[in-house]
Parts: C-alpha cells; sequence; structure tokens
C-alpha cells in the first residue's frame, strides 16, 4: 500500500490542482480536465501504470455542477495496483475531454463509446463516431434524462425499408416499466405488459 | 526418432508475395470493401467487419460493433443489486458463472463484506469450470475456422458433462444465476464434488487427446504460426487482458496478481507465450485448461464446512426459505431486501475479475441504498477487439478468420 500512497503524493507534487478522491478500494485522484494527458503520461511512463484497464464516465444528473465526471482505471503490470483518476468535464451542456489515445490506443474505443452513450466530445480524438449505437442516432443513452424503455426513433435506413417494404413496427411492449399482473391463471394473461396499455401494435399509440 | 520441426513463417511469405503499392507492372489492381458479418460464421456471434481488400490482401480493417447492445449499463442503474445478477449471465454467456462471481464480488467489495470460505471455495470451482467449458468452446471454434471439425465434437461432448454439473449445481445449464451479493443461492448438492472431480479425472486425457488433434497438426499450424502477431506493447497499449495477453509474453494473471475470493490459496502456473501470435494464445488456453483442474482438484481437497453465504450480512442475503415461513424477522427481512435491494453505503468500487475471455470489471458507483448510480461493465472482448484495426492489416482475408478464432472473443460482452 505504501507505494501506492507515494504515487498519489507524487502526482500531487507534480500536479497541484489534484486532490484526493473518496474511495471505498483503490487510491484515487481528482484532476482538472487540462491536466489528464499530462498526469496519465506521467502515471504511465514514470509510475509503471502501463494498462488503461478501463475509460468511462458518470452522469450525475441534470442540474448537478459538474455534471459529467471521466474516469480512468489505470493498472501497473509490475506493481499490481489500480489506481483511479477521476477529472470533471468542465462544461455541464457540451462536455469535452482530452483524448488520451496518443497515451493508450486502446482508448480509441473506450472514449468512442464515452462519446456514444454519454455525448463527452473527446478532443484530439482521431476519429470520434458512434460504436454501440448506429451512426446517426440522435441520443446519448446512458444521460440520466434518457428514459429506461427507450425513445421511439425511426430505423436507420428508411429508403431499405422503403425499398423492400419492411414493416417497422415498436419493439413490443415499448413503454415500460412493465408490471405482471398477480392472480391471472392464465399465464399468457399473467405475462409482464406495460402500464401504458393504451396503445399497442394493434391501436396506434395516442399523440402526446 | 528426432524431428526437427520448423516453424513456417507465414507473415513473412505473405510479405514477400505482397507487390508493393503500384508496382504490379502485369495489370492495375482497384481496391475493393468487403463486408463480413455481421452473420458469418467466423465471426462468432455479431460482429461485422468492414475490410478494404487489394487483392486478397486486408489494407484496412474496421470492426462494427453494437449489433448485440440491449443496455446493460441503463438496466442496471434501474433495478435492484440481486435484481442485476440474470443479466451477468448473459455478457460472456460462455462463462455465466463466472461473470456471477465477478459481479458478486464487486457488490461485496461496495458493501465491505467478507464471505465465508465456503462460498469463496464454491465460487473458485465454478468459476474455474466455466473457463474449461469457455475454453473448450473457443478451442472448437477455433478449430472449425481453421479446418478441423473434429475438434469441436470431441469439445463439446465435454462440455455437456459441465452442462450436467452446472444445472446439478444451479438448475439451469445456461444461465446460471448463482451468485447472490453476500453468498451463493444454495449449498453444492450431496456428492456434487464427488462427480466434479470424476470429470476432471477423465477430462485429462480426453483434454490430451482434443489438443493433440491440434498442437502439431500441420494444416492448423500453416493458418496460425506466425499469423496475428501482437507485441507486447500493443497488446498493452490496447489494454488486452486474459490469455490474447498472456499469449503475447505479458504474464498478467489477476488470479495471482490480484487475488479475490481466495485463489491465494492454490497452487497454479500461468503459460505465457513467446511470439504472441494466433498459434500462441491457442497454447496458452490449452495450458490453462490443464490449471483449471489443477485448481479445481485442490479446491476440492480442502473443501471447507461451514455457510454459503454471509450469515451476519442481515440487510443484504436474503435468509433462507424455511425461516421466512416460519419467522417474523426473517419475513420482514426477506421482504426488505427484496423490495429495496440490499442496502450499499455510499462509495465507488472497481473491481476485475480473471475471467476466460480476459478481465471482467465492474465499475460501481453508490450514492447508497438498494440501487446503484452508476454501473460500469468493463467487458474484455471489447477490448480484445479494439486491436484488430492493427492486427489484420497486411493479413490475408483467410487469416482475419484465424485471428479472429484466435482472439476468442464474445459479443454478450463486448456489447453489452
Amino acid at each position: 500500500m505504501s507505494a501506492t500512497v507515494d504515487v498519489t503524493t507524487a502526482l500531487r507534487e507534480k500536479f497541484p490542482q489534484a486532490t484526493l478522491r473518496d474511495s471505498l478500494d483503490h487510491p484515487a485522484v481528482n484532476l482538472p480536465a487540462a491536466d489528464v494527458p499530462a498526469a496519465l503520461r506521467f502515471l504511465r511512463d514514470e509510475r509503471g501504470f502501463d494498462l488503461l484497464a478501463d475509460l468511462t464516465a458518470v452522469d450525475w444528473a441534470e442540474g448537478a455542477s459538474p455534471r459529467f465526471t471521466v474516469v480512468y482505471h489505470l493498472f501497473s503490470t509490475a506493481g499490481h495496483e489500480y489506481l483511479r483518476v477521476a477529472a470533471d468535464c468542465v462544461s455541464d451542456l457540451e462536455p469535452a475531454m482530452p483524448s488520451v489515445t496518443a497515451l493508450w490506443a486502446g482508448a480509441d474505443w473506450h472514449e468512442r463509446e464515452c462519446y456514444d452513450m454519454f455525448g463527452i466530445r473527446f478532443e484530439g480524438h482521431p476519429d470520434l463516431r458512434r460504436i454501440l449505437m448506429w451512426e446517426g442516432y440522435p441520443y446519448h443513452p446512458l444521460r440520466k434524462e434518457f428514459p429506461l424503455a427507450g425513445i421511439e426513433t425511426p430505423l436507420p435506413d428508411a429508403e431499405v425499408a422503403a425499398a423492400t417494404g419492411t414493416k417497422v413496427i415498436a419493439a413490443p411492449m415499448a413503454g415500460g416499466p412493465f408490471v405482471a399482473s398477480p392472480g391471472e391463471i392464465n399465464l399468457t394473461e399473467a405475462e409482464p405488459r406495460a402500464k401504458d396499455e393504451s396503445w399497442n401494435e394493434r391501436h396506434e399509440k395516442p399523440e402526446a | 526418432m528426432s524431428t526437427e520441426f520448423v516453424i513456417p513463417d507465414t507473415a513473412a511469405k505473405t510479405a514477400a508475395a505482397r507487390p508493393a503499392p503500384g508496382e504490379s507492372a502485369e495489370f492495375q489492381t482497384e481496391k475493393m470493401s468487403l463486408s463480413m458479418g455481421p452473420s458469418h460464421p467466423s465471426t462468432h456471434g455479431v460482429l461485422r467487419l468492414q475490410l478494404e481488400l487489394d487483392g486478397e490482401i486486408v489494407t484496412k480493417c474496421d470492426p462494427v460493433v453494437g449489433y448485440l447492445h440491449r443496455g446493460d449499463e441503463k438496466i442496471a442503474e434501474n433495478m435492484t443489486y440481486n435484481q442485476f445478477v440474470p443479466y451477468t449471465d448473459r455478457l460472456d454467456y460462455l462463462a455465466p458463472l463466472a461473470n456471477n462471481m465477478a459481479y458478486a464480488i464487486a457488490v461485496e467489495k461496495l458493501a465491505k463484506l467478507e464471505v465465508p470460505a465456503r462460498c469463496q471455495a464454491i465460487r473458485v470451482i465454478t468459476a474455474e469450470m466455466a473457463r474449461i467449458s469457455a475454453h473448450l468452446l473457443g478451442l472448437g471454434a477455433f478449430g472449425i475456422d481453421t479446418g478441423a471439425w473434429s475438434v469441436f465434437m470431441y469439445s463439446f461432448t465435454e462440455r455437456e458433462k459441465l452442462y450436467k454439473l452446472f444445472e446439478e449445481l444451479t438448475g439451469a445449464r445456461f444461465t446460471t444465476s448463482y451468485s447472490r451479493i453476500g453468498g451463493v443461492a444454495r449449498d453444492v448438492p450431496e456428492g456434487w464434488t464427488g462427480r466434479v472431480n470424476a470429470f476432471c479425472d477423465q477430462f485429462l486425457p480426453i483434454l490430451e487427446e482434443i489438443l493433440g488433434l491440434l498442437t502439431r497438426n500441420k494444416i492448423f499450424m500453416d493458418r496460425t504460426v506466425g499469423v496475428g502477431v501482437i507485441s507486447k506493447e500493443d497488446a498493452l497499449a490496447y489494454g488486452l487482458t486474459g490469455p490474447n495477453l498472456r499469449g503475447s509474453g505479458v504474464p498478467l494473471d489477476l488470479r495471482k496478481d490480484k487475488p479475490y475470493s481466495g485463489y491465494e490459496q492454490y497452487e497454479f502456473d500461468v503459460p505465457v507465450g513467446t511470439k504472441g501470435d494466433s498459434y500462441d494464445r491457442y497454447l496458452c488456453r490449452g495450458e490453462e485448461m490443464r490449471q483449471s483442474v489443477r485448481i479445481i482438484r485442490q479446491a476440492i481437497a480442502k473443501f471447507p464446512a461451514g455457510k454459503w453465504y454471509a450469515e451476519e450480512a442481515r440487510r443484504i442475503y436474503a435468509p433462507q426459505k424455511d425461516k421466512i415461513l416460519t419467522s417474523m424477522e426473517e419475513l420482514i427481512q426477506n421482504f426488505m431486501i427484496v423490495t429495496e435491494g440490499p442496502q450499499m453505503p455510499a462509495g465507488e468500487v472497481y473491481f476485475e475479475a480473471e475471467n476466460p475471455k480476459g478481465a471482467l470489471g465492474f465499475y460501481i458507483v453508490s450514492k447508497g441504498g438498494g440501487v446503484p448510480w452508476r454501473l460500469k461493465i468493463r467487458g474484455p472482448s471489447f477490448c480484445n477487439l479494439s486491436i484488430l484495426p492493427k492486427v489484420c492489416v497486411g493479413t490475408l482475408v483467410s487469416d482475419v478468420v484465424s485471428i479472429l478464432g484466435s482472439l476468442d472473443f464474445v459479443m454478450g460482452e463486448c456489447d453489452r
């Protein structure tokens, strides 16, 4: 443990704006967004944290400021220690963070996922586009205001659907959350169904 | 009898056969783009590779993932910790028991909860059985990719035996949902450990037979040796873990380096490769299965008595059913855990377990209560696949198939 305590101390000597972060397990530091690439380079080259285990973000919900925090988990293959580095995005409306793809090529996909799910722009990323959702998808699903049941969007290839005559229907029971109705003997009837039963495949969804 | 075995250098052959750009005097070639997948037998699920080809040589590879994206992380933010256990089955659906364990340990770290030795041993045994099962499938599919059908038949026969044992233990063959926060769902059945031992005894000779079909197989070696070479530096830069990282010569195994669930008590070796090619990754997986058998045998030999759940964790682990039906206190406890979820303190943890495919990580941010504020799943296959654009360039199309087989990914945890 002493070696890792040194890491946070050394980091704070080099980057005076770094502060200790509350953590239940691994040593953790908070950094200003602008310091992230330099600090991670220092950790990688001089402190042996050579593996970027994970890169992700947390949305603290609308109204919170700072709203988005990007969290890096580094692992040292020689010292067998983890280190958590967190940095708040400066803007709550247009969150951005310097990219670390120059340090770890593997950050490429992680940052694309983060952009896809939270809409955080990684400045300096060579090819920042969606990865799990399709190109042209209008939302960032892991933001807290995005509903669990999803939002209906047109199919990505409208012209393909038109040419092939594919029938486009909403996912079954879209509009959840789902509830099971108790006391039904008939299992087909008792299956979970959407709370809002005013519309289904046969009846159009009423205009909001 | 001595046989000199010369390892063919396929990569060099490919490089020699390739004319320098614009050098082909006889005819002009045009780049072709080929979409491989998402439904292609060698993409093991729903991976799509957008390839750019110059003749038969890949000049660019852009993997398209996300076809199996189900929004697991979003789902996790909307349910209690125990309710999420079945979703972990569907991450790496070839080793659900290992995922169950990794998730449970992550949440237990958040709760600062220690589970009894018996629970730890059960988890180790099931995780290693899951590793054998996952590697067997990986080998079988890799064999098919490189033209060896029979390996698949042998390995699936063995997997079937494992499934029987899983079913006996958990009630399900495939989606086991065996872990609970603070323990496992139920104790091992009478005589089950003996049957696991019996499986191990008959498995080792069959494993030698299976590996014997591939290890010195001329066709298999031609397809894998020197193909898809990943250097140590690249493997680390792209965040590879598991057998793919060890195949490149980095001896990182979290069971040894960051032991959890009592792995420090067991003796086992960590195989590493020397060249980092597809063949090395295959060899690592083969050896890992032997080591898993070793671990299972040790765990069964000193299988501890006691409870299979943390008894003192009254606000986390639901009481046993017979107690719920007879005692008021337990009934209330059960009601609270089911309706409000296991109560967790505020804070954040990150835990990685050494799964068959690599390090499966869970990053949990809690604001207290029974539902996580944020749960990030670090799928090893996601990171392992991110190296494809680098490693596929300059290879033949048929080598891409071999590389995919050797990376042994599963889209369930890549796309989450």
